[in-house]
């Protein structure tokens, strides 16, 4: 695989340096059967160092995901060897299954069929809590 | 169809409505002594508790219904691993409505999640008690005849009292009120509660005696101090007393401030208060069974 440029895939661009190991590993890219590279701490004139993730297959991400690790990287749609789409993330409102409840008084301790949702409570600053407890979810 | 989790899950209109209904029912009980014919409200505590589950029971035979339920988890079947999830679908099958304390934080919302009656939250663990909460307003409103511009004190445990927390941020909706923390420094009001006042413009101060603020008190909300949140024995011997209401205390208190506890009392509140008329914890316990009552119709959607 050339790094430079992909012929069909997707390139999460504009990741926060440092971040791309977090997003491959949540987002599972690991287990994918083709080629995904990953650049860090490329030079950017926009953020000085920024991290690059480049996966040569079409395929649907985890937005929600995305968003709660890097709400600021961005996504390049590659069809042809072309840019045919750029996609902006948004801070997601919940989050299923991403995060684990580490309060031991909650009902997600005893039930474990339960999904472990979290919602956003303060966008400004980027506060999940427990949909169940509503304890705060610790910064990843 | 609505539930009841969180006392935030009701709008302003929505409380007034279920205040306004409780006083109807408090001046004419007879009018609604058949509304929940035919009804039953199932009642699951998974942990004992003996006034509020009472207290729902009451409320759904004075409405004419029928109550079913059990009072603590080993003679239902989470005994044998049920989920709550299964259990509130089961029981959709069986009452019409149905009132759930549970000891897991969010297992009313898992309940509510999964039943196609609704729920309400009667205490999950720390975390809520929305039916304090309508208590403690009823009780406000019965007393006091407003919302707005009361100078309201708690005294105790502010840190992890939870009915201090909701009712706290109840009162915040209302204009003009002043919020006065009394506590030791170890159980102080937790700082995202004081920052949502702040943000709201509401006045507060903290006071770590009570004799101090006393005579500005429109209302006393006492809650008990216990041994066990302290640090160490040393400050708990030297601030137990500080916290303990007597008739001394209250020589400077106003004529018509309103003392309330949402019980059960240990030694926070000493006897000889309870025949002082300003004492009102005992009606604050009866005024919580109208406020179910109007819960329990607002929630079947029965006028």
């Amino acid at each position: 695989m050339n790094i430079d440029s992909i012929k069909n895939g997707i390139v999460i661009d504009h990741i926060t340096a440092g971040k791309a190991m977090v997003l491959y590993n949540l987002l599972k890219l690991d287990k994918l059967d083709c080629p995904v590279a990953i650049i860090q701490r490329a030079t950017s004139t926009k953020m000085g160092q920024k991290d690059i993730i480049k996966i040569a297959v079409s395929m649907e991400l985890d937005m929600d995901i995305l968003g709660y690790v890097d709400p600021d990287a961005t996504i390049n749609i590659i069809r042809d060897g072309k840019l045919v789409e750029k996609r902006n993330i948004a801070l997601p409102e919940k989050l299923t299954n991403v995060l684990k409840c580490k309060n031991p008084r909650c009902i997600v301790t005893t039930e474990q069929e339960l999904p472990h949702v979290f919602k956003l409570t303060d966008a400004e600053n980027k506060v999940y809590r427990c949909l169940y407890c509503e304890t705060m979810a610790k910064n990843k | 169809m609505r539930h009841l989790i969180d006392i935030l899950d009701l709008s302003t209109q929505e409380l007034d409505q279920i205040i306004a209904k409780a006083n109807d029912i408090i001046d004419n009980p007879g009018e609604y002594s058949e509304k929940c014919h035919g009804k039953k409200l199932a009642t699951l505590f998974f942990e004992p508790s003996t006034r509020t589950r009472l207290s729902f029971e009451a409320a759904m035979y004075e409405l004419g219904g029928n109550v079913l339920g059990f009072s603590e988890a080993k003679s239902s079947s989470s005994a044998k691993g049920e989920s709550v999830a299964d259990t509130a679908s089961v029981l959709s099958f069986y009452a019409d409505i149905m009132a759930m304390r549970h000891p897991k934080e969010g297992a009313p919302l898992v309940a509510a999640m999964n039943s196609t009656v609704p729920v309400i939250n009667a205490g999950d663990g720390g975390h809520n008690h929305p039916t304090q909460t309508l208590t403690d307003l009823l009780t406000i409103n019965r007393e006091k005849g407003r919302f707005d511009n009361l100078t309201v004190g708690f005294c105790g445990d502010l840190k992890f009292g939870r009915t201090v927390h909701s009712l706290i941020m109840a009162l915040t909706r209302y204009a003009n009120n002043k919020i006065v923390l009394i506590s030791p420094m170890e159980l102080r009001l937790p700082s995202y509660i004081k920052d949502t006042l702040d943000k709201l413009n509401i006045e507060y101060i903290e006071s770590e005696s009570l004799e101090a603020v006393m005579p500005e008190l429109d209302i006393l909300y006492m809650t008990r101090v216990q041994r066990e949140r302290f640090f160490n024995e040393e400050d708990y011997l030297r601030l137990k007393d500080s916290y303990i209401l007597n008739p001394e205390k209250l020589t400077t208190a106003k004529e018509d401030l309103r003392i309330m506890h949402p019980l059960p009392r240990v030694n926070e509140i000493s006897t000889a208060v309870d025949k002082d008329p300003r004492a009102c914890y005992f009606r604050q316990a009866m005024y919580g069974k109208y406020v179910r009552m109007s819960l329990i119709l607002y929630l079947l959607g029965i006028e």
